[in-house]
Parts: structure tokens; C-alpha cells; sequence
């Protein structure tokens, strides 16, 4: 790895203070396994001297033994980093890669470019600045192209580049790549991009990668490296207003309360007013703490910890906001959705919503519309499937704090996640708040799922069998311990609190009250049980048996382990009709 | 204002520690002594100052590891008020695993890989720090920064979490865990800078001295105590040497250097054209060898 810099070999403590003000430029690339993208990577790392020699010597032997190049080195094998992609020949998740130059560190997500890898797309876009949009100059902008500037659009990139690549194939023509970059802004004009900036590149040969090419001199704009370098990265979330959501609240000692975060929007200085919105309640910056010191003024980005003027009542999911600028709060709002894993999605399922520092149960109550990703066309539908985006309506249990996603990004991007398998099921973008329809939640039974969805749980009845004299109370209780410690709502019937007559209907009512019922009566008929499975239908009833040479704290542990992943009951009941 | 590039990835990692710290019941740094661990140490100060951090360090000790890393090891513990706790596979040391007779990769999985799954194990940890980053090899550069691993601490490639924004999933079923990396986005210069303007501590391995090295495979080895017997036609040399990465020592090669201070490791290291892990034995055992041991559960 040599930078370029004279300065590195002369004067180096001069190189190193220099290296100090460099900025951060995180970038993403689309374009599909034909259009060379691995191979442009490949080439920016190349020229920017970031491989190493013995990557380098790596890199040929792989190139001879499954390169595509012949006998030039493949430069897209750098990018395909695991082994089983690298047989099938195409890259099939999100690979982060490095370099850096005198001016500029960089971090690019590369994707890849098929359909069904949508949500590769998204992921990588949701954290970078710019994204390089590959097209082959001999084929045009072809649908997967507009598929892939949608995505970079949704996902709120602003600044575009068309790479126009492969020129050397297409003689290097100037009008063909006019022809392109005009086709390119009548379609793109929908999308709101502020930035859009065609370069005619190759990335085999390296032309306008980082030299200008004299074979295309027709062409006056700048290279990829040079816009790269020089493009004006958002400073914008820091003339937001100021938004810090609560990560962790600081409490070392008695005298010091502090409330740690990440700035997501704004700036904020000692004095200024701050609202918790949720709670209404206000206060004033007192300190912005860090290891470093106390600061005078801290802004969108940097990680702080603020303490307040008054005691008031924090803790973390709060956000602390500018008390002129408040964010909406509401439990009923409208979002973009990207769907990101096999089972579909479900309405009026519980799900997780993770915004900010928050989790709260969600249910998405209504589909608005699909949007096609290759006509960008609103298409009717009753449920997403794996990577396709719609428009849905979502309703939280309790109301949250946030922005549109189109003016802070991170005030309006969330995740959902599956309660039962903690997948990733979905990406968020906050379009805006609804108004509470009073007859969404009178639409709804409340009913046991619901009352156990509530407490993140399904109700069963775990009913203990066994000889009178055995100690079913023993292994009941050392269960209930154990789900106590995992945040279950359970209780206990035993012969101190049920006599056996009732215990059946009073199971019942518990578990209607989505609660985990564990029963262990001293000396359980069978006759009870019989009328419990009567009672109750498979899926809520769990039959255990204990015997005197039982291992209660392993059975309990066994117990416990299976209710939790499922593993007791049939797991497609568990997992997929949701609660 | 802009936030210069260290600025950023400082606050990135901070973000990142204090989300596993309020997202995990018994969370833990795994603290490898090197130059990378002691990055992450100092931002793990940072991220909880005037606090301290709520999770211990631990260390998995294969017994090889170079004596002064365990000197330093011990040192920036105390100071920083960290827990230290120490784990060694002592089944596999009671056995005779050594790096000399079962070759580095059997040995780097027993007393590594399984020294490391056993010590989960048995503190039940739900989340564990690691210092790696995504430019240090190919696998790393797809690997999430929170990492699930399932009961058996096995990784997945193919089923990773989509990880978006900064939003991290941290939702786990009782057994299985979360490897979180604060240290991703870093590259190994950024390591060094960030070293550099911070005046981080870091084991005195890493600066040039005259040291008494053998030359085995092409490589030169430390002789750091007398455990490492000398092949037929090898003799112990003193050479000025440092080492780019930290490990066990009959595994970890140095290279001849006379780069003292931060600024000449900087200098060299910017003007060589070696990158770091060719110093470690196991990465070169064969192709796509960090994936699969990563799918076994090294870190």
C-alpha cells in the first residue's frame, strides 16, 4: 500500500498531521454481474495502490484458477469475498470495501445487481452518501437500471453517478454516451435526485477511473476519483433540528446523570432548551461530557453525553429534541416498506419496530399499495414477499417520536423484526403520521393472542403429570423461575392456590389472559387431564411427565429451552399464523 | 463542520458499544492484547465515561502467547478498571496441544476456536466484542457488525441479518449470541492514526528492537522462551524485528524493521506492500480458511 504523497518518505509527522483532516465518503454501487462493478472496485483499490502484495500474489493465482480474464488479472475476485459465491460466479450479499487517498477515506457497499436481491441493495444504500450507477454503454439503460435508481432514491441518496462504462467497447463515443446521459435524466427527473453526473468510464482499461483518458477527449467533466474526492457530502443533518435518541443513560454515582446518544440531527450547545416529547418534559443542556473534555457545541454525528439542568424523568428510547422543533409522535403512521425474508408478510401480526433506541410491538394494518420496482408503478396486493416494497399503514402499541424519513433520514428509518425468530423481516422509511381512526383498535377482538401478544408470548398450559408424591411443584416452579428470568408472565396453579375441581376452568381464564399456566397438582387424575384436552386444543396444552428419577433442574432447562424456540409444539403453528 | 474520518469512526464504535451494553444481559470485550484491542479498550472508556464500562475484558489465553503481552495484558486491566477474566483450554494444554506437533491449524481450533466457545459457554455471555475488521481479509468484508451466532456458536454466511442504517438487531433466543465488531469500518491505518493521536498504549512488540529470532518456512520466529526447540541447520539470530500483528508466538512471524516510533511503524508500513495477516500461520492453510473457521466459530 503506497500513498502517493511524497511527504510519507520526507516528512512524515508532516504526512500524519495532514491525514488528520481527511473526511469520510461512504458510496455504494449498482449494476448488475455483467456491467463490470466488481471490476471498477477492484480497479479503484488497484490504482489506489490498497492491494497488497500478497493479496496481489493471491490475487493471480485465483485469477488463473477461476478468473474470468484469461490471463489479466480479474480484479473482480478482490470483491467476491466468500468462497461459495465465488464458484457460482456472482457476488450475493453486501461486501464492504476500503480505500483511501490523500484526501478522502472511502467505504463502499458492493452489491449485486439481480432482481431478487433488492434487499442486498437497500442495505447497502442505507448507509452511504452517493451511489455509482453502472451502465454498459452498449446496452443503455436497461430495467434493472431503473430498478436500481428507484432503490437509491427511496432509500434518500441524493447525489447520483452514471458510470457509463465499458466505452471502450463502444468506440469511445461521444454520442452514444450523450444519447445515454440524456435517456437517463428524462427518466430520472421523478426521482429527486439534486446530483446527477455522467462519466464516461472503463473500468478494465481505466479510463476516468482515476486518469483522465486521452481517448476520450471530447469528454470535460471529472473522473470518478476526482468526484469521489471532491463531492459536497451532506452537512445538512446538522441545520436540522436537534434530535438525540437516548442509548444509554449514564449513572455512575449519586451526582451524575448523564444521557448518552448519538447526535442524529441538529446541533446543540450548554443552555439550550431540550424536550423529551413523549413526556412533555423540558429541561436545559447543563455539560456535553466526553472523555476528551467538556465541549462548547456538538453536532449531528458525533457520540456525547448530555446532562441536564433539572431531574427529569429519562431513560433509553427517549429522544431529547429542540424544544421550537418537535418531531411527530403518534402510533399510526404510514411507511414505506421493504420486505427482507422468505415468509411474507402478515397483517395485523405482531411484529417489532426498532427506531432510534426504541422497540415497540407493531402491527401493519393495511397494504396501501406495491410499488414495482421496474415500472415503478403502485400495483394492488394483499401481502410482501421477499424484496418487494410497499406502501403500509402502522399501527405501534404505544406512540413513538420521529421524522419523515425524507427530511432525517435517521429520525425515520426503522427495522421490523420477526417476534418469534428475531430475523430481520423488513427495512422502514416513516412517510408520515395518520390520525388515530378511533375504529381501527374497535375492529379489533381482543382476544388471548392478542392479551399474549402483548407480552411477547404465546399462552400454553404446561399441566405436570406424575404419581402422587413425586414433586411436580418443584420442577413447575424452578420453570417458572426460569421464564420469569426470560421476561415471561406465567403463574402457578398448585394445591395451595386451586383444588382440583376447578383447576381446569381457572387454567382456562388464565390462559385466555395469555398467560403460561403451569399446573402441578399433587395428585393429578388422569380424568383431569382428559377433560383439560377437552378443554383445550393441542396447541395450548403440554403434557409433562415427572418421575422420581427425574432431573428437575435439566427437565426444567429442557422445558424452558423448547417453549422458547418453539421446539415443544409444531413449530409452523408457532412461527407462521401469527399471534 | 465536518467530522474528519477518525472523528466518524470513533463515533461509530462508541454507538455500537453502547447499544450492546443496553441491548444484552451479560455482554463481554474479547481482549486480545494487540494493537486493535487496545483501540477498542480506549473507545469502550470513551463510550461510558465518567462510567465505566458494564461488561468485563476476557482473554483467551492459549499459554503461547509472548510474555510481554501478558505483562501488558495485565497492566492495562488494572489501569483501566476493567474485570480481566482468563480463559485457557487446559483439557487440550493437560493433552500436550502445542503449535510444534498438531500444526497451527488443529492447534489454533483447540486451544483458539474451542478455548473461546468453552469460556461462552460457561459465563453464558449473549454478546461478545471482537476487534476485527472488514479490511483485514476477504470473508470479513460481508460479516455484519452484529454478528448472530447460534447455540453452538456456529456463523452463518448465507443467512446473515440484513443490517441497515444503524439500527442493530439484537434479539437473541436463550444459548445463542451476538459477535458485535465496533472496529468494522476500520482499516489498518486508520488503527494506527487513530493510535497515534490518541497515545494509546500498545504492547512494545510492535516497535523495532533487537530481538533473538530463527528463520523456520521463510519466516522469522521470536524465540520467547525455551519451549521452542530448534530444528536441524536453524540458529538464533539477533535481528532488529517487530511484529505488524500479535499472536501466539510460534505463530506469529516478525518482520525486520527498524521502525522505533509510531510515526516510522507508520511510515513503513505505508511504503511496504505486505498486508498484516501475512504474518499469521492460519491464514494461508487454504483457500477461503478464515471463512470456514469463521463458520466454526473463531472470531
Amino acid at each position: 500500500m503506497a500513498h502517493q504523497s511524497d511527504l510519507i518518505a520526507e516528512d512524515i509527522l508532516a504526512y500524519l498531521k495532514s491525514q488528520e483532516e481527511k473526511s469520510l465518503l461512504r458510496f455504494i454501487t449498482c449494476g448488475s454481474v455483467d456491467d463490470g462493478k466488481s471490476t471498477l472496485i477492484g480497479r479503484l483499490l488497484w490504482d489506489s495502490k490498497m492491494i497488497f502484495e500478497d493479496q496481489l500474489a493471491a490475487l493471480e493465482s485465483d485469477s488463473k484458477k477461476v478468473g474470468t480474464q484469461g490471463e489479466k488479472i480479474d480484479y473482480a475476485l478482490l470483491m467476491d469475498g466468500l468462497q461459495a459465491e465465488r464458484e457460482q460466479g456472482i457476488t450475493i450479499d453486501v461486501a464492504y470495501r476500503f480505500f483511501s487517498t490523500d484526501k478522502r477515506k472511502f467505504i463502499v457497499a458492493d452489491t449485486p445487481g439481480h432482481e431478487q436481491y433488492t434487499r442486498n441493495m437497500v442495505t447497502g444504500a442505507s448507509t452511504a452518501d452517493v451511489a455509482v450507477i453502472l451502465i454498459d454503454a452498449r446496452k443503455g439503460i436497461l430495467t434493472q437500471s431503473r430498478r436500481h435508481s428507484y432503490l437509491v432514491s427511496l432509500v434518500g441518496i441524493r447525489n447520483v453517478v452514471l458510470a457509463i462504462n465499458k466505452m471502450d467497447l463502444v468506440d469511445y463515443s461521444a454520442a452514444r454516451f450523450a444519447e445515454i446521459r440524456q435517456e437517463y435524466a428524462a427518466f430520472a427527473a421523478g426521482l429527486g435526485f439534486a446530483s446527477i453526473t455522467a462519466i464516461p468510464i472503463s473500468a478494465l482499461e481505466g479510463d476516468n477511473v482515476l486518469e483522465r483518458s486521452p481517448r476520450t477527449d471530447w469528454y470535460d467533466g471529472p473522473t470518478l476519483m476526482e468526484f469521489l474526492e471532491t463531492v459536497e457530502i451532506a452537512a445538512a443533518a446538522a441545520d436540522l433540528p436537534f434530535r438525540l435518541p437516548v442509548q444509554w443513560v449514564n449513572r455512575p454515582n449519586l451526582d451524575f446523570r448523564g444521557f448518552a446518544g448519538t447526535i442524529t440531527a441538529g446541533t446543540i450547545r450548554p443552555g439550550d432548551e431540550v424536550v423529551v416529547p413523549a413526556s412533555g418534559q423540558r429541561s436545559r443542556v447543563k455539560r456535553i461530557v466526553t472523555f476528551d473534555g467538556d465541549l462548547p457545541e456538538a453536532a449531528a454525528g458525533q457520540a456525547v453525553t448530555l446532562t441536564l439542568e433539572d431531574e427529569i424523568d429519562i431513560s433509553r428510547g427517549d429522544l431529547l429534541v429542540e424544544a421550537t422543533a418537535r418531531p411527530a409522535c403518534a402510533d399510526q403512521f404510514a411507511a414505506h416498506l421493504v420486505w427482507m425474508q422468505d415468509e411474507p408478510l402478515l397483517l395485523n401480526r405482531d411484529y417489532l419496530l426498532k427506531i432510534g433506541a426504541t422497540t415497540v410491538p407493531v402491527q401493519i394494518s393495511e397494504l396501501q399499495h406495491k410499488i414495482n420496482v421496474n415500472t415503478l408503478e403502485e400495483e394492488a396486493g394483499k401481502t410482501l414477499s421477499l424484496n418487494e416494497i410497499g406502501v403500509c399503514l402502522l399501527s405501534a402499541s404505544k406512540a413513538i417520536t420521529f421524522d419523515p424519513y425524507r427530511q432525517n433520514r435517521c429520525g425515520g428509518a426503522f427495522i421490523l423484526i420477526d417476534r418469534f425468530s428475531n430475523a430481520t423481516v423488513a427495512a422502514g422509511m416513516i412517510d408520515s403520521a395518520r390520525r388515530r381512526r378511533t375504529r381501527h383498535w374497535s375492529e379489533v377482538e381482543v382476544d388471548q393472542k392478542r392479551r399474549a401478544g402483548l407480552k411477547g408470548q404465546r399462552a400454553r398450559v404446561l399441566w405436570f403429570t406424575g404419581g402422587a408424591g413425586v414433586e411436580k411443584s418443584t420442577v413447575a416452579k424452578l420453570v417458572e423461575k426460569k421464564l420469569y428470568s426470560l421476561a415471561r408472565h406465567t403463574q402457578l396453579l398448585d394445591d395451595s392456590t386451586c383444588d382440583s375441581e376447578h383447576v381446569v376452568k381457572l387454567a382456562g381464564v388464565l390462559v385466555d389472559a395469555g398467560l403460561i399456566t403451569l399446573v402441578a397438582l399433587d395428585d393429578p387424575q388422569a380424568i383431569l387431564l382428559q377433560e383439560a384436552r377437552v378443554h383445550f386444543s393441542p396447541n395450548e396444552l403440554v403434557a409433562i411427565e415427572v418421575s422420581i428419577t427425574t432431573d428437575f433442574t435439566a427437565l426444567a432447562e429442557e422445558i424452558v429451552t423448547k417453549l422458547c424456540s418453539g421446539g415443544l409444539f409444531d413449530a409452523e403453528e408457532l412461527l407462521g399464523s401469527g399471534i | 463542520m465536518t467530522m474528519t474520518h477518525l472523528r466518524q469512526l470513533e463515533a461509530e464504535s462508541i454507538h455500537i458499544m453502547r447499544e450492546v451494553a443496553a441491548e444484552f444481559a451479560n455482554p463481554v470485550m474479547l481482549y486480545s492484547v494487540g494493537k486493535d484491542s487496545a483501540v477498542m479498550l480506549h473507545l469502550a472508556r470513551k463510550a461510558f465515561f465518567p462510567g465505566v464500562a458494564p461488561f468485563p475484558l476476557m482473554h483467551i489465553d492459549t499459554t503461547w502467547k509472548f510474555r510481554e503481552m501478558i505483562a501488558f495484558r495485565d497492566r492495562m486491566a488494572a489501569q483501566s478498571g476493567f474485570d480481566l477474566i482468563i480463559h485457557t483450554n487446559h483439557e487440550a494444554v493437560e493433552q500436550g496441544v502445542n503449535p510444534f506437533t498438531h500444526g497451527s491449524a488443529l492447534y489454533t481450533d483447540v486451544m483458539k476456536t474451542e478455548g473461546l466457545k468453552q469460556a461462552l459457554n460457561k459465563y453464558k455471555f449473549d454478546a461478545a466484542f471482537g476487534g476485527a475488521r472488514r479490511d483485514e481479509e476477504k470473508s470479513r468484508a460481508k460479516e455484519r457488525i452484529f454478528s448472530f451466532r447460534s447455540s453452538s456458536h456456529r456463523w452463518d454466511p448465507k443467512s446473515q441479518r440484513p443490517e441497515l442504517w444503524n439500527l442493530y438487531n439484537a434479539r437473541v433466543r436463550p444459548g445463542e449470541s451476538i459477535r458485535a465488531f465496533p472496529l468494522s469500518n476500520w482499516t489498518e491505518l486508520d488503527i494506527w492514526q487513530y493510535i497515534y493521536l490518541e497515545q494509546i498504549p500498545i504492547v512494545p512488540l510492535y516497535y523495532a528492537a533487537v530481538r533473538p529470532v530463527v528463520e523456520r518456512d521463510g519466516m522469522l520466529i521470536m524465540v520467547d522462551d525455551d519451549r521452542l526447540e530448534l530444528r536441524p541447520g536453524e540458529k538464533i539470530e539477533m535481528k532488529s524485528v517487530r511484529f505488524r500483528t500479535l499472536g501466539c508466538y510460534p505463530l506469529t512471524a516478525a518482520v525486520e524493521s527498524t521502525a522505533a516510533t509510531l510515526p516510522e511503524i507508520i511510515q513503513e508500513m505505508l511504503l511496504t506492500r505486505t498486508s498484516e495477516r501475512q504474518g499469521r500461520l492460519i491464514d494461508h492453510d487454504s483457500a477461503g480458511s478464515m471463512e470456514k473457521k469463521k463458520q466454526e466459530g473463531y472470531f
